[in-house]
């Protein structure tokens, strides 16, 4: 996993630079959080995808607002890239009335409309049917439309996993299953909780069509995504893809760690996606590192405008659930 | 007037709320071959597999399809073909469909209908025959509606089916083939939230709901013949429930008999009870009687599921306790 050997070939210069700016983003908003989170100005479980950004990065960046994106509990990072207002972001996950729902649902429920953003979910496989019946209701309404659904590795081993692949290869829906295989579910390891070593070689029984890849490689994961993508906009699927990749901190803000080793900073900057993206932008001159902290301080510079609108925002009307916990 | 059944009358309403809209489709398991109860006959002959969809044994990915398709702009109906198996889809709508809307802050609806059906005395043991309603009760942001007749259904059914809400829809597979005639004119489609007084009197209420209905109604005619008037309200929705009409009643009559075939422990009427005691408690002559299956899983031998299974007697036994 740790090779440059890549897939930059299908970048440019412009698609290089948006990519880093996305994964700063994501990591300078995760890297904030965790303090925030400590302090208790960030309420919930929060599951930080420090690490795994170049799957976020890969996918959601080259697709339209009006294309839908289902994510995990797992979610800021997706929801960065396909296009939520950081600063509504973060005010959703410190409970606030200007968050993007309002305070209600918190990082594993984020739901942001407008951008396509269907949303987390806090059960663990819980949505991935839903994107199922989004893509049937866009071919039925006639108006056709990608959906993406993210999850983690551990999610392969729920039944609705089985229930949901085998209706989408049945419908042939332009469905992409991309799948974050961190190697760990919680606390533990993969190998503890199944035989089947890759997820993708669950797809095969199903007649879907996978592929693994590196997905710490962002421009591997762009590449591999682009092609698929454009079968799904010929309505054609469903996809699996499934991105190997690591999360650099716990389970959540706070797990009691002790369970994996510790990566080496050596090894770690060799797999970070960041800085093999630099590395690659580099040796095909598109960028520099300079460029790279550049966009590293613009995105820390974000972070801190949207605490400083978040923190403003108020806490939500004691008469919100009330309100809400019916439409019409 | 018009000959019909319950459950002609469910495919006749699908069938009309498909062909005024689009985006109602329909998916459950052999619901294009008409389904073992007939519910949806007739229905992939006219609007196509397409929109009356079969699907594999997967009742979380059925419901969690409808959710997703209901995100999406359509108007999906669900049927889980015995609310028996609806655990099987119960953190899809628990989880998934009841919580959307709230969750995104308003931004997401779920208009979409869950059918099924529950009740014994088919001989259909203790897998087949549940009513488990109250689980659905019990979760803010569904609703369930519990249609008693032919009527109901035609007055509630087109209301569920517009609803920007998840409704559930308990329907009780020994009312699906029992005759009933319709207004010719059809029945107008009714709000739900409203009970429905199906017979008046001034000496006790008997809130009664789906098959139950019926065998308050029995009780109450003889009750007449004693010189008691009963009156037979039937909530038809459970959530929404419609307290003023049950209180108001209770306020006249002092006397409250709650009858559902569901098991009494933890079933709806417990929460029938509370509201009516919360409300009215000053206006009771009795304790409240509460009519309803024993806390057992439904038996097999027809001896033994004749004697689980409550029905008239039980709804007097009831009344006679309150009245003493
Ligand atoms: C149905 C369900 N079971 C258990 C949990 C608790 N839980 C939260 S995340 C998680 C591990 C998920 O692992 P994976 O899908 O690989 O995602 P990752 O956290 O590695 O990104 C578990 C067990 C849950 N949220 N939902
Ligand atoms: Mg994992």
């Amino acid at each position: 996993m740790g090779t440059d050997a890549d897939g930059a070939g299908a970048l440019d210069a412009s698609i290089a630079r948006r990519l880093l700016v996305t994964m700063w983003r994501i990591r300078a908003f995760e890297e904030r959080l965790e303090p925030l989170k400590r302090s208790s100005m960030v309420h919930g479980l929060t599951h930080l995808s420090i690490g795994q950004e170049g799957v976020a990065a890969g996918v959601c960046t080259q697709l339209a607002d009006d294309e839908t994106v289902y994510s995990n509990h797992r979610a800021d990072g997706h929801a960065l890239a396909k296009g939520v207002d950081m600063g509504r972001l973060l005010a959703e996950l410190m409970g606030r009335s200007g968050g993007c729902c309002r305070g209600l649902g918190g990082s594993m429920h984020v739901v942001d409309v407008s951008h396509g953003f269907l949303g987390a979910t806090g059960v663990v496989g819980g949505n991935l049917p839903f994107a199922v019946g989004s893509a049937f209701a866009g071919r039925l309404l006639g108006r056709g439309g990608v959906v993406v659904v993210f999850f983690g590795d551990g999610a392969a081993q729920a039944g609705i996993f089985a229930e949901t692949l085998n209706l989408a290869s049945l419908w042939e829906v332009p469905v992409v299953f991309v799948c974050e295989n961190n190697g760990f579910a919680e606390f533990t390891p993969r190998s503890a909780h199944t035989r089947v070593e890759r997820v993708s070689d669950l797809a095969a029984p199903f007649h879907v069509a996978a592929a693994t890849l590196d997905g710490n490689d962002v421009a591997e994961v762009y590449r591999v995504f682009q092609g698929v993508l454009g079968e799904a906009r010929a309505g054609r699927g469903p996809f699996l893809l499934e991105c190997l990749t690591e999360r650099l901190s716990g389970h959540y803000v706070g797990d009691p760690g002790g369970y994996r080793a510790a990566l080496e900073d050596e090894a770690w900057r060799a797999r970070d996606p960041i800085q093999r993206l630099v590395r690659q932008a580099a040796a095909r001159g598109w960028f520099d590192e300079e460029a790279s902290h550049a966009a590293e301080a613009a995105a820390r510079e974000e972070v801190e405008a949207a605490v400083a609108f978040a923190s403003a925002s108020p806490f939500p009307d004691p008469a919100l659930p009330a309100e809400l916990t019916y439409a019409g | 007037m018009t000959e019909t059944t319950y459950s002609a009358t469910i495919a006749a309403t699908l069938a009309e709320a498909m062909r005024a809209d689009g985006r109602v489709v329909v998916f459950g398991e052999d619901v294009a071959l008409g389904g073992p109860y007939l519910t949806t006959k007739g229905l992939a002959e006219e609007f196509g597999t397409e929109r009356v969809v079969n699907t594999p044994i997967s009742e979380a990915a059925i419901c969690g399809v409808a959710i997703g398709a209901a995100q999406s702009g359509l108007r999906p109906v669900v049927e889980i073909m015995f609310i028996d198996f609806i655990d099987l889809a119960m953190d899809q709508l628990v989880n998934g469909a009841a919580k959307a809307h709230f969750m995104s802050g308003g931004q997401l609806a779920v208009p979409m209908v869950l059918r099924t059906q529950g009740g014994a005395g088919q001989r259909a043991a203790a897998q087949h025959s549940q009513s488990l309603e109250s689980w659905l009760t019990h979760v803010p942001g569904l609703k369930v509606v519990m249609p008693s007749s032919a009527r109901e259904v035609a007055a509630l059914l087109p209301t569920a089916l517009a609803d920007p809400n998840p409704v559930v829809v308990v329907e009780s597979k020994t009312l699906y083939f029992r005759r009933e005639t319709l207004p010719d004119g059809g029945v107008v489609p009714e709000p739900l939230g409203r009970a429905r007084v199906l017979r008046q009197g001034g000496d006790v209420t008997i809130v009664a709901t789906s098959r139950m209905v019926h065998e308050a109604l029995e009780a109450a005619a003889e009750l007449e013949g004693a010189g008691i008037q009963a009156e037979v309200i039937d909530p038809r929705t459970l959530v929404p429930l419609d307290l003023p009409t049950i209180a108001a009643s209770v306020a006249r009559t002092g006397r409250l008999v709650v009858a559902h075939e569901a098991v009494r422990q933890g079933g709806f009427g417990a929460e029938i009870v509370a509201q009516v005691q919360e409300a009215c408690f000053w206006d009771l002559d009795a304790p409240i009687a509460r009519v309803g299956a024993p806390f057992t899983p439904v038996p097999l031998s027809p001896v033994l599921e004749d004697a689980y299974l409550p029905g008239a007697a039980e709804i007097l036994d009831g009344v006679r306790s309150v009245l003493r």
